[in-house]
């Protein structure tokens, strides 16, 4: 059993090699304290505003003095939580939805699809600055709105998959010997679905990022005084002539992590699917 | 498609407007914030509590929501969408003006866009698994990844403020203030479209019918050019209406970066300040779109593929 | 006229034909019998030099007409194919741009061969599609391939593989895709190119009994080797390998006589 977990991963090396980077990411921002040395994200000393880069803070001070290394560390904090909550919410929600719609067609599935092309034609940002507007900006409402416009997509890929399996004859043969539905949608419907579920779901994970903190750069996000990547760039505009750093170094964070996740969604698919090119 | 699919289709519009327009009117009704108040937090002055109380009144917003919404469902039946609050203007007049730009935006930024993915995409997929591919592939990987409000402040840092070759506030009016914005969005749409044209033509390329012409000896160049590029963009029109239509609802990030007077920047502005009617406006424009252009594409598809034409 | 000596195709490093060796004169009709994954198919795509991704012969040497085909540029391949080499496959529609009539396909071929204008080259398809006694030449061209029947579209693909009389006419399972009358037609259809062409046919089939009625001689293969050869008396009748004649028992009959 250790020869084979040993084999697969030396098979499937950039697989590996990205799942630590991923794994090492989240460990950054577990052990945020160890890293930066106990220094606080939220409080700072309003003499040390706006320092350039030096050996005391390496990715220099922000306006209210606070180191912004330790700030763009603790943003992982914030960053993975969120986004790896909007994936589970919209995975979990949609394929359920959809696998809902699919094998149960007729009005449950009209309804179900209605909803979602509404949800579809409906401006994100209009429903997470309402989200935002009723109960206050904060990354928790973010997460609830930008799932609530993103679970359509899995709704429909999932929709799609258990009608293209409800046709195929090993189901036939299931319904005839007299299955009963919740066992034919756990044993059936269920497991082909999730291989593709997964893949799509590992490979939001950047993309839910990048909404996340488009959003608390406007401000419909994560609030002041968190440490966020999105909203220290919002703060640091103001900035941009005289003290760049403040918007160069969480953007970079932003980049970096996305594409960690990126990668690791696109090897994710490389390994559970090889025959897609 | 026939008369009647397509009155069936302008139906399911409508109810789907409906649909959105109430959703729309919950909400903001259901959000703490006062627009009234914040009519005059602008101003500097603040009225007292029975000031506002009255003008709230006059305004008819202490109605239920149900009167409210019927009203206004009403009043743009005759075209009125009401008034804004934050800008004391009609809604449709806000609105327009900031059509123009925004459509000068999207069709900038689109064209940039094909300009740079379809040769890219196509070149990527010919030359697949040589040097370019896996150049172009490593660009596009980054380019998805990067998030283009950054992007953006980069640009302008780049371009506005360490050399000044640019405004920092885009009139919308001259095209030097439009390139920044549009090269902006251009980045990460082409990255995204790159990667789909050469999925697409890689699809083309497998196909048997290639394999046939080559067996009949027609010029390589002829059977990308004439048979497996039309092709393979086919696919790519439902994608490219989705974005201009996603495009022509404004893009907020970026124009709030670039001070760009677009419809997304007043999205946002309307709903910092809880400015009902232009939240109410801004929205069933919008979906409008979205929906006008699905059905575009719908269209067109059917037309564009024999297969879809004559197959009844 | 062709001949392939001990030629050992592989793609990478994994061989999947060896030591092929055929020699055919003009005007005759061979078969390539067996599975799939015989290695049928790949010998005579390796002929016109069309193995797909990553294929090549490792071994061995393709002659036609004496000289060989394994070096030839491009532009070489491109005169020849559809000129003095045609081949047709399983299912020819399929073999067209699915977006475009098969007009378009036959005189963009056509005028890849010959400088003539698209009128001229329009003529020529038609005239060459009722050679191949299809009704209305014109109708077919301005048709898409979906919109013919399967027998329609191989008579198709055969009359744009014949017009320009090549030497050799490759085939892969050009009937497999029929119903069993459509298949007696174009197997008799093929058998009068013969006839009136001289052109030397290679079919490719999984079909004994096609490959019974139509051929002059027989190549079995299995596993990317071949099993047996011989003519089709000896084949029929005198063989004594065991797997050709568990193919030709594999032949279904009628009322206890042999098709055969």
């Amino acid at each position: 059993m250790e020869k084979k977990k040993k084999n697969f991963f030396r098979q499937h090396l950039s697989f590996t090699i990205f799942l630590c980077l991923a794994i090492g990411v989240v460990l950054v921002a577990i052990f945020a304290p160890v890293i930066t040395g106990g220094v606080s994200p939220t409080e700072g000393n309003l003499i040390d505003s706006v320092m350039a880069p030096s050996k005391d803070h390496i990715f220099g001070t922000d306006k209210l003095g606070r180191d912004i290394f330790t700030r763009v560390i603790y943003g992982t904090r914030i960053s993975v939580t969120a986004a790896f909550s909007v994936v589970i919410i919209i995975t979990v929600v949609g394929t359920f939805l959809g696998i809902l719609a699919g094998y149960f067609g007729g009005l449950v599935d009209a309804v179900i699809m209605r909803i979602s092309d509404m949800m579809i034609a409906f401006p994100g940002l209009v429903l997470a600055l309402a989200v935002a507007g009723m109960l206050g900006a904060s990354i928790t409402n973010a997460v609830i709105a930008v799932s609530v416009v993103s679970w359509t997509k899995y709704a429909r890929l999932a929709r799609s998959l258990v009608l293209k399996i409800k046709d195929r004859d090993f189901v036939k043969a299931a319904i005839v010997t007299g299955s009963k539905t919740p066992y034919m949608l756990l044993r059936y419907m269920l497991p082909n679905v999730i291989t593709t579920i997964v893949i799509t779901g590992a490979t939001d994970i950047g993309s839910m990022m990048l909404e996340l903190a488009g959003l608390s750069f406007l401000g419909f996000g994560a609030k002041s005084p968190a440490a966020e990547w999105g909203l220290m760039l919002n703060e640091g505009r103001a900035y941009m002539q005289s003290a760049p750093w403040l918007m160069i170094f969480p953007g970079l964070a932003i980049f970096i992590v996305v594409t960690i996740f990126n990668l690791l969604g696109d090897s994710l698919r490389d390994v559970l699917d090889p025959r897609s090119e | 498609m026939t008369k009647k699919q397509l009155g069936s289709r302008l139906l399911q519009m409508v109810i789907v407007l409906i649909g959105i327009s109430f959703l729309t009117f919950l909400l903001t009704s259901l959000a703490p914030g006062d627009p009234v108040r914040t009519m005059f937090a602008a101003s500097g002055v603040m009225p007292s509590e029975e000031t506002l109380e009255v003008i709230r009144e006059e305004l008819g917003l202490n109605q239920p929501l149900l009167v409210r919404y019927f009203n206004w469902l009403i009043a743009c039946l005759h075209g009125d969408f009401g008034t804004s609050f934050s800008y004391n203007k009609p809604v449709v007049t806000l609105l327009m003006a900031r059509v123009w730009p925004t459509l000068k935006l999207t069709i900038f930024s689109t064209i940039l866009m094909l300009l740079v993915a379809v040769p890219l995409g196509m070149l990527s997929a010919v030359y697949k698994n040589k040097f370019i591919d896996y150049l172009v592939r490593g660009i596009t990987f980054l380019g998805i990844s990067i998030p283009n409000f950054w992007v953006g402040l980069m640009l302008m840092l780049a371009f506005c403020v360490w050399n000044k070759w640019l405004p920092v506030i885009s009139s919308g009016g001259d095209f030097k203030s439009m390139i920044l914005p549009s090269v902006t969005l251009a980045i990460a749409m082409s990255a995204k479209y790159t990667r789909q044209v050469r999925t697409a033509v890689l699809e083309e390329l497998s196909q048997d019918y290639v394999i046939g012409a080559r067996a009949r000896g027609v010029k390589e160049w002829k059977i990308l050019w004439l048979n497996v590029f039309p092709n393979s963009l086919l696919p790519l029109i439902t994608m490219l209406g989705l974005s201009i239509g996603s495009l022509l609802g404004g893009t907020s990030v970026v124009e709030v970066i670039f001070s760009y007077p677009g419809l997304g920047n007043l999205a946002v502005s309307a709903i910092t300040s809880y400015d009902y009617y232009l939240i109410q406006g801004y929205v069933l424009w919008v979906a409008v779109i979205y929906m006008v252009i699905n059905l575009v594409v719908d269209m067109s598809y059917n037309y564009v593929d024999p297969r879809m034409r004559l197959r009844r | 006229m062709l001949d392939i000596n001990d030629v050992t195709i592989s793609y990478g490093k994994t061989p999947t034909v060896k030591d092929f060796s055929l020699h055919m004169d003009e005007g005759q009709i061979i078969s390539l019998v067996g599975e799939s994954g015989s290695g049928k198919t790949t010998v005579i795509r390796a002929v016109l030099g069309l193995l797909p991704g990553g294929g090549k012969v490792t071994e061995g040497d393709i002659l036609y007409q004496g000289k060989t085909l394994l070096n030839l540029t491009k532009d070489q391949w491109r005169k020849m194919r559809g000129s003095e080499i045609s081949m047709i496959f399983q299912d020819s529609g399929a073999m067209m741009n699915p977006t475009k009539k098969v007009g378009a396909a036959f005189v963009e071929y056509i005028r890849t061969h010959e400088n003539i204008s698209k009128a001229e080259a329009w003529k020529k398809g038609v005239d060459m599609l009722e050679r191949m006694r299809l009704p209305s030449g014109d109708n077919i061209m301005r048709s898409y391939p979906f919109q013919l029947s399967g027998g329609m579209r191989q008579r198709v693909g055969i009359a744009m593989g014949m017009t320009y009389q090549p030497k050799i006419l490759l085939a892969d399972e050009p009937t497999s895709a029929l119903d069993v009358t459509t298949q007696a037609q174009i197997v008799r259809q093929m058998m009068e190119l013969r006839d009136e062409y001289g052109t030397s046919i290679i079919i490719v089939t999984h079909n004994l009994g096609v490959a019974a009625y139509m051929s002059d001689y027989i190549v079995v293969m299995k596993n990317g080797f071949i099993e047996d050869k011989g003519d089709r008396d000896h084949m029929l009748h005198h063989t004594d390998n065991p797997y050709t004649q568990k193919l030709l028992a594999a032949v279904p009959s009628l009322g206890g006589a042999r098709y055969v």
